[in-house]
């Protein structure tokens, strides 16, 4: 379980440019099954998601993760506690560039410092079940689009961390890709993965595998 | 301790990729790096090369020389102090020693003649240094003429040119026997240039020094350990200097690293909010920059000392040897015999990566303190 108490977020804070995100946000969430926010351009959702991964603090308020504070943790245990916890899937995918797409996955473990034989098999066992083995040593600016999406995917798997966070997945990606990724979304929740998305996509918010939708508007919930 | 050496490799296999990603920018980078190692190891390596061999030379020198002074200048010795200075407690052997500098407006160049006391040369000729012959363009049986001190023309046949292995002391000298000598700088037959005493006991050639000063007060005792402090002092200073030109050339080089380290791309800024996205820490991301600037420091530091290692042990520092040896004009086409001191070459690595590393890391961690929420923008 996921709770927010009283979260906002804050931008520029006091200066001309200020931007509320978030505005005191009181909020239950599942750590099992796949939640969508909702919302459009600019109504708070990827700032959300971004507390709820620990990638940024609120400016107020509180966050618990299964009864532990997180919002007031020290930046190393907060990166821990997103490395252990989170996996993310960005908009953009951002693979790094010049990287073959096996090194990409292995990345997130580099910290963790595994075993580096294991840590292959795990990468490329992942690459496999991700029908992308025959791409593990191309780079990953040679991608397609859907590739490069299951490459991230990959990515924030590698940890084996008990929740994705998918920030707008189908932005960058057609119908068919897109129903694709919900397929494969909707098996990662079957193996027992939350699963957190960002989304403004019907295709998103409307599948059949969704079990919550979140609606925010201007920060609030709408 | 293995989990940690794994981090590390890691790391360090993420640095190696990300300097071959970018190859344009890390060349440059080294290619100057390596120029500035380079200038500083040639001066090290050269100076430290000299001092070496002048030490080794003089260390043949006699360990006292009595000088007698008039008006505080060096003054001829007369022959009949040989006698007082023998009843001195101590002196062993001694002996006067002729020697002079004679201008040659031909080459404008100073030569320092000297009788030597072995083995000296038969009446006429002359065993010449190499800067000597090479100035005047002879070989052993051609003539060399000079005008003597009365104006009257003098001609000596080269018997000999002295050994390669003493050039940088020898480089200017014209060896001549006593008579010659004598007769060529209308010197007076009573008196010699200064006189050389050895020392029996070695540790008693300082108070030596200080009996002949009581006997003797218009004579000045010169010490071997002096001479060869002096060599030191001027290669000392002649090394200084150079690093003092070389000066702004590391200043340079600081701001240039400076500007490269704050100037990070926006594809670099980004990659560091990637990796801290996916779970690396702010320490993490420092590490691999320290191992990304250790590698590309030492392989510059390598490159630019192997340089420097060739340019004066097999090239004999064509580039710094005008200043360094600084010879008048008749440079010693000197030969210097390899040697590396551990510590030189740690204090070089110091001043070398230690700029490097400072101008880059304010940067580097105003970089990698970003918030990772970055990317998700």
């Amino acid at each position: 379980m996921i709770r927010l108490d009283a979260v906002s977020k804050v931008y520029n804070q006091g200066r001309h440019n200020e931007v509320w995100a978030v505005r005191d946000l009181r909020l239950e969430l599942e750590t099992r099954g796949i939640t969508v926010l909702k919302g459009p351009s600019g109504s708070g959702k990827t700032s959300l998601l971004a507390m709820l991964g620990c990638l940024s603090r609120p400016s107020s308020g509180r966050i618990h993760l299964e009864g532990r504070l997180l919002s007031n943790l020290p930046e190393r245990f907060m990166t821990q506690v997103r490395r252990s916890t989170f996996g993310f899937i960005f908009q953009r995918f951002n693979l790094i560039r010049g990287l073959t797409v096996l090194e990409n996955v292995m990345l997130p473990a580099y910290p963790l410092a595994p075993d580096p034989g294991r840590l292959r098999d795990q990468a490329l066992g992942l690459l496999r079940q991700f029908r992308l083995e025959e791409r593990a040593h191309n780079k990953s600016e040679w991608l397609s689009g859907g590739e490069a999406q299951r490459t991230a995917i990959c990515r924030a798997l590698i940890n084996d961390p008990a929740i994705i966070i998918a920030d707008e997945p189908t932005a960058n990606l057609d119908s068919q890709l897109s129903r694709e990724l919900l397929t494969l979304i909707g098996e990662l929740a079957d193996q027992g993965k939350g699963i957190l998305i960002s989304s403004h996509d019907p295709l998103v918010f409307d599948h059949a595998r969704v079990s919550r939708v979140v609606e925010l508007r201007d920060g609030r919930l709408a | 301790m293995i989990s940690f050496l794994r981090r590390q490799g890691y790391l360090l296999e993420y640095s190696l990729a990300s300097l071959a990603r970018r190859p344009g920018k890390h060349l440059g980078l080294v290619l100057v790096y390596a120029t500035l190692v380079f200038l500083l190891a040639s001066t090290l390596l050269f100076t430290q090369s000299l001092r070496q061999e002048s030490a080794l030379v003089l260390a043949e020198s006699p360990e006292l020389i009595v000088q007698r002074l008039l008006a505080g200048r060096h003054d001829l010795i007369p022959a009949s102090y040989l006698e007082q200075l023998g009843t001195i407690r101590g002196v062993g052997e001694r002996y006067g020693r002729l020697w002079g500098y004679f201008y040659d407006p031909a080459v404008r160049a100073n030569y320092t003649l000297m009788v030597p006391r072995a083995a000296p040369p038969a009446a006429g000729e002359v065993q010449l240094g190499a800067g000597v012959a090479r100035a005047r363009g002879l070989s052993p049986g051609d003539y060399l003429s000079l005008r003597s001190a009365r104006g009257e023309p003098f001609s000596f046949r080269i018997a000999a040119l002295l050994p390669a292995d003493t050039e940088l002391v020898s480089s200017d000298l014209m060896l001549l026997n006593a008579q010659d000598f004598r007769r060529f700088f209308d010197f007076p037959a009573d008196r010699f240039t200064d006189i050389v005493l050895r020392v029996r006991n070695p540790v008693e050639v300082r108070k030596v020094a200080e009996k002949i000063s009581l006997a003797l007060p218009d004579t000045r005792p010169i010490l071997r350990e002096e001479i060869l402090r002096t060599y030191d002092a001027v290669f000392g200073w002649r090394q200084g200097l150079v690093f003092v030109l070389l000066t702004g050339a590391m200043l340079a080089f600081v701001i240039f690293a400076w500007d490269r380290a704050s100037g990070l791309s926006g594809e670099e800024r980004r990659e560091i909010g990637i990796l801290k996205a996916i779970g690396w820490e702010t320490g993490d991301v420092l590490r691999m920059k320290f191992w990304e600037g250790a590698a590309l420091s030492l392989t510059a530091f390598l490159l630019g000392y192997l340089l420097a290692y060739v340019h004066v042990f097999h090239f004999a520092a064509v580039l710094f040897a005008p200043v360094l040896k600084g010879w008048a004009v008749l440079y010693p086409d000197f030969r210097p015999v390899p040697f590396v001191d551990g510590l030189q070459v740690a204090t070089l690595f110091f001043f070398s990566v230690f700029p490097y590393t400072v101008a880059t890391i304010i940067p580097i961690w105003r970089a990698a303190i970003t918030d990772p929420d970055q990317v998700m923008r």
